[in-house]
């Protein structure tokens, strides 16, 4: 039985009637054709679905569509604006931060997610003081928050320097 | 995936009574690990349940100095919380440590409990499993088990309990807050989730319908200092092969107190209360470290897959007790 649903995808309403087994992740690529979120494991295991949920990252593939009606979606298209990049994806272009490119968009999605949380002040597992109130991002700490991302062509080297960038230019470093 | 109907319901009672009319439904909350799950067929519930938005998001403090942890709190949301950074190290630490950032910002409290084994023949549907399918067998004895139990396991299952978070609310001696039918009740974490026996299909002390609305962690001082150390065969984004959480009173160099649990090792939180015995009154040093690590784990029946887990083990905890001590937490 169908199920009808609203959803704002990167600015744009949508009300679709979708089967409930249907993923955002589904949702995004079949129905809507976001084609930003990649398909890569579908088990969240590898972070190529990252979307951002209502401001937060999250793997699309593990999220059923009918259980987020009304929710607001960034996907990697919907980061840029006015035809500009965002400056994540533009620190990934400089630092050559991919190879194949296909888990790019959930790497760029989940930087992104990444230093907000940054921002929020929440620690890690590689924070050596999990209740100090002041923390450093460093390339360590920066490693740890995005392992949920696979590079299967190993574009960690330049992938850290990226994010690093992005976040010394949006002061969060 | 199997088809399934998606209810929701007014409020907690409700759903209880939803999902009590239906046999083979299931609750949703986060859905990190039951989506994963059905689509893999392990799991066919015909109902879900959505119990995401119905549950408590909020950590409140309790009167006694506790927190109670409502059940739909996001795991990235309980490690951030300043109180349990500075009262329950331990806690943050053991969050920290499992699954990925993504994963963290949509898992539950509740969820987190009730997740099943990352056992490959449980995940297996074309393998005999007794937990999966009772009465088929166990693929893993005699198969592959690194990641298998040393502890309480039976004939049937030596499947482990994934949570990190368990371990630590275990050591924290937290209690679970369960509405069923017939009311409301609550359950020690230590009592929660059971060791396999002749059931291994059965994870926890939960009736059908039965639904987590929130976690109590009682105010423990001594836990200002304390620690989750987790080993793995990657640096992140895996599950333990042995973990420790641990807390320590220490006055005039002896042991006033002691909180332990393992994690990666039996199919439940595996709270060390032998261990915990040996070292209350005992001098904070290197050699009641070891013997209460021997004395915990003089029981253990390790398999041919993963006998290194016993002294893997020992020295990890022999390791956060030593930190403890010194009050290097880190």
């Amino acid at each position: 039985m169908e199920v009808e649903i609203t959803l704002r995808v990167d600015g744009t309403d949508h009300r679709i009637a979708i089967d409930p087994r249907t993923t955002l992740l589904d949702l995004l690529r079949e129905r809507l054709g976001t084609y930003s979120p990649k398909k890569g494991c579908d088990l969240g295991q590898c972070g190529a679905c990252t979307i951002l949920l209502d401001g937060r990252r999250v793997n699309s593939c593990l999220a059923l569509a009918v259980a987020h009606d009304g929710a607001e979606i960034v996907t990697a298209e919907g980061l840029s604006a006015n035809g500009e990049l965002h400056p994540m994806q533009q620190a990934f272009i400089e630092h050559d931060g991919f190879q194949c490119g296909y888990c790019t968009p959930g790497q760029v999605v989940s930087a992104v997610g990444m230093l907000q949380e940054v921002e929020a002040g929440w620690p890690s597992h590689v924070t050596a003081d999990v209740a100090a109130e002041e923390m450093s991002l460093t390339d360590e700490e920066i490693r740890e928050r995005m392992s949920g991302n696979l590079c299967r062509c190993g574009a960690y080297v330049n992938i850290v320097p990226a994010i690093r960038q992005a976040a010394e230019e949006s002061g969060r470093l | 995936m199997k088809p399934f109907r998606y209810a929701r319901a007014e409020d907690e009672a409700a759903a209880v009574a939803t999902l009590s009319g239906e046999p083979h439904g299931a609750f949703l909350a986060g859905g990190t690990n039951l989506v994963d799950l059905m689509k893999l067929g392990v799991v066919e519930p015909d109902v879900l349940v959505d119990v995401r938005r119905l549950t408590s998001e909020t950590i409140e403090e309790m009167p006694d100095g506790g927190l109670r942890i409502g059940a739909a709190v996001t795991n990235s949301d309980l490690a951030a919380d300043r109180r349990v950074r500075s009262r329950y190290p331990v806690l943050a630490e053991a969050l920290l440590s499992g699954a990925s950032g993504q994963l963290r910002n949509v898992a539950t409290v509740g969820g987190n409990l009730l997740q099943r084994t990352r056992c490959v023949y449980f995940y297996d549907t074309t393998t005999p499993c007794n937990k999966r399918q009772p009465g088929s067998g166990c693929s893993a004895i005699g198969g592959y088990t690194r990641y298998h139990a040393i502890l309480g396991a039976s004939e049937a299952c030596i499947a482990t309990h994934p949570s990190d978070m368990a371990v630590a609310l275990a050591a924290l001696d937290a209690t679970v807050v369960v509405l069923g039918p017939d009311g409301e009740r609550s359950i020690p974490l230590v009592d929660f989730h059971r060791l396999p026996g002749d059931e291994p299909e059965r994870d926890t002390v939960l009736s059908h319908g039965d639904l987590i609305t929130a976690v109590d962690v009682p105010p423990l001082p001594f836990a200002e200092r304390s620690r989750y150390y987790k080993v793995r065969d990657r640096a992140s984004y895996a599950f333990a092969l042995v973990s420790v959480a641990a807390a320590l009173d220490i006055a005039d160099g002896i042991v006033r107190d002691a909180r332990i649990a393992f994690g990666g090792v039996a199919h439940k939180p595996w709270r060390a209360t032998r261990a915990e015995a040996s070292l209350r009154d005992a001098p904070a040093a290197e050699d009641a470290f070891l013997r209460a690590a021997d004395e915990e784990l003089a029981g253990a029946q390790p398999l041919p897959g993963n006998r290194f887990k016993v002294p893997l083990l020992r020295n990890t905890l022999t390791l956060v007790l030593r930190e403890l001590a010194q009050g290097d937490t880190r």
